[in-house]
């Protein structure tokens, strides 16, 4: 099946509340800008009213961390709806979850914990995908998670998983290029051989982020700029990908906006430059 | 290793530390578990913080962090969003803290004012509107955002007095037991103490919507002509404070 996520091409930052005043105040110039969905699955105050000045300016992709697609037992129906009227007021680019599960029967543990790469745990993950995007009447993209344990018994790949993935549900790819290093890293597997196992026709998204390292193990900190190795993968990603939103995805220890800008900055002509070398390539 | 076995083991994990097979047991996956353990309690302990950050400097750094672990042990998660967990965070003060009220009334503050920030939007009824009232089929609406409880301590002073960045005045029990209001005006939540009166007369409108209803009662208890005019001062206050939201005549 292809992927049935729309296209946008374009450069954006993650919204963040230490930066409402300067996108309400200012013309910030990013194409586009993503909110954490949770953050604005609420009845109403002053952050759906935000969000809706914010819209009026930019386009926005919600970017959810509760959906837990991964979970044996299924979605939750009181989510669904209340993404659904979120999605359906914004109008987003995308809607986009993670690659993992955060929810076991009544027990919620807020963190995008890893699924084990199994046919059952495909099965599971793919019914889960055919329900939220019927729900939605729409595509998601999907994430691969940072990850800090591989179980024993996997019977593919991340990459074969999320191939398979896409392929079956018609859901989009959103890469996390800082992911992937950090997965590589702590799991030991060659990037490359990563973003070789990629179909590329179904990323619509890609986030670039920072991480730290930990006592054993790089974490996925979202706390300090964007490393080089990550920035290498990411130029050979975009030699890869079609037309992509690229993203800079700071959580923590939020910089002044201008920062951030010039980081951005980075992801552009990087973007740009592989754009002009697969023209040259194809003249 | 079926996907819900799986998932159950990496509850337990997290939530009592014990570990099972089906996670891996060498020392590359203790570590990895010992990631998600981290992550898992430390994400708790920030939303409580966020949640209660002047009871956090009522308390100290030291008693909060005690009650924020002991929160987590005896109750896990379970709603889709992390600022629900803040909720039920009163039931293990309480506990901990049983003959502190002014803990629990600084609790029940930060809550209510975190809840009444994201509460339905409504628009406030303006004074030009209650022209054409008929007030003896008048039923009002009380905002979305409308909290309340009993206040038997300066609970609203220490929360001023913190919230403001000024030293907080010792704890002490009120007079009286008064009440405690939260609302939303616009997108900023309030915080008003009342006397018990008012306290009474608010709920008793917020119950019933009648206004001749809330006349009676204070009539009732005050007389006819200091009833009456108290009903129209109340009423006039709680418009110019946006807690009234409708009007329809029946």
């Amino acid at each position: 099946m292809s992927t049935n996520s729309t296209h946008f091409s374009g450069y954006g930052l993650g919204l963040r509340k230490e930066h409402y005043r300067d996108f309400l105040e200012k013309q910030v110039a990013v194409d586009f800008v993503e909110v954490i969905s949770e953050n604005f699955m609420i009845a109403g105050g002053q952050p759906r009213h935000i969000l809706r000045q914010i819209r009026e300016r930019h386009p926005v992709a919600l970017h959810g961390v509760s959906m837990s697609i991964g979970s044996a037992d299924g979605l939750r129906d009181d989510y669904l709806r209340r993404l659904k009227a979120l999605a359906d007021e914004i109008e987003p680019l995308f809607v986009s979850d993670h690659l993992s599960w955060s929810r076991y029967a009544a027990f919620n543990s807020h963190d995008l914990l890893p699924v084990p790469y199994t046919v059952e745990a495909l099965d599971i993950v793919c019914a889960n995908i055919d329900q939220a995007q019927d729900v939605l009447g729409r595509a998601m993209l999907f994430e691969n998670p940072s990850s800090y344990l591989a179980f024993d018994g996997a019977e593919m790949s991340e990459w074969e998983f999320l191939a398979a993935m896409a392929q079956r549900t018609g859901c989009g790819l959103l890469l996390d290029v800082n992911n992937i290093y950090v997965s590589a890293t702590n799991h030991g597997f060659d990037p490359q051989q990563f973003i070789a196992g990629i179909p590329f026709q179904h990323v619509r998204q890609i986030h670039l982020a920072g991480h730290s390292q930990g006592a054993e193990l790089l974490i996925d900190t979202h706390d300090t700029p964007v490393s080089e190795a990550v920035w290498k993968l990411y130029s050979q990603v975009m030699g890869l990908a079609g037309p992509v939103a690229t993203m800079i995805e700071r959580d923590d220890d939020i910089p002044p906006l201008a920062d951030l800008m010039l980081e951005l900055s980075v992801a552009r002509s990087l973007g740009a430059l592989r754009a002009s070398y697969r023209q040259m390539e194809a003249a | 290793m079926m996907l819900a076995d799986l998932q159950r083991d990496f509850q337990t994990w997290l939530v009592k530390a014990e570990s099972s097979a089906s996670l891996g047991d060498g020392a590359r996956a203790m570590a990895g578990l010992a990631v998600y353990q981290n992550n898992y309690r430390a994400q708790l302990v920030g939303c409580l913080e966020q949640s209660y950050p002047q009871l956090r400097a009522w308390i100290g750094d030291e008693a909060f962090r005690t009650a924020a672990i002991t929160h987590i042990d005896r109750h896990p998660p379970h709603a889709w969003t992390l600022d629900a967990y803040a909720e039920g965070f009163d039931c293990t003060l309480l506990a901990l803290f049983p003959d502190n009220p002014d803990v629990h009334e600084l609790a029940w503050v930060e809550h209510a004012l975190g809840a009444a920030f994201v509460a339905q939007d409504a628009q406030a009824v303006p004074f030009d509107a209650l022209a054409q009232i008929d007030w003896d089929t008048a039923l009002l609406s009380i905002t979305p955002s409308f909290r309340s409880i009993v206040a038997t301590t300066n609970a609203e002073q220490v929360w001023s007095a913190l919230w403001e960045g000024q030293a907080p005045p010792d704890s002490a029990m009120l007079e009286r037991p008064a009440g405690l209001l939260v609302w939303r005006r616009g997108y900023t939540s309030c915080l008003k103490q009342v006397d018990a009166v008012e306290r009474e007369a608010l709920l008793q409108l917020h119950a019933s919507g009648s206004f001749a209803g809330l006349c009676d009662w204070l009539v009732e208890r005050f007389g006819e002509a200091e009833g009456v005019a108290k009903a129209g001062e109340l009423l006039a206050n709680w418009l110019a404070s946006e807690l009234i939201t409708g009007i329809d005549a029946v």
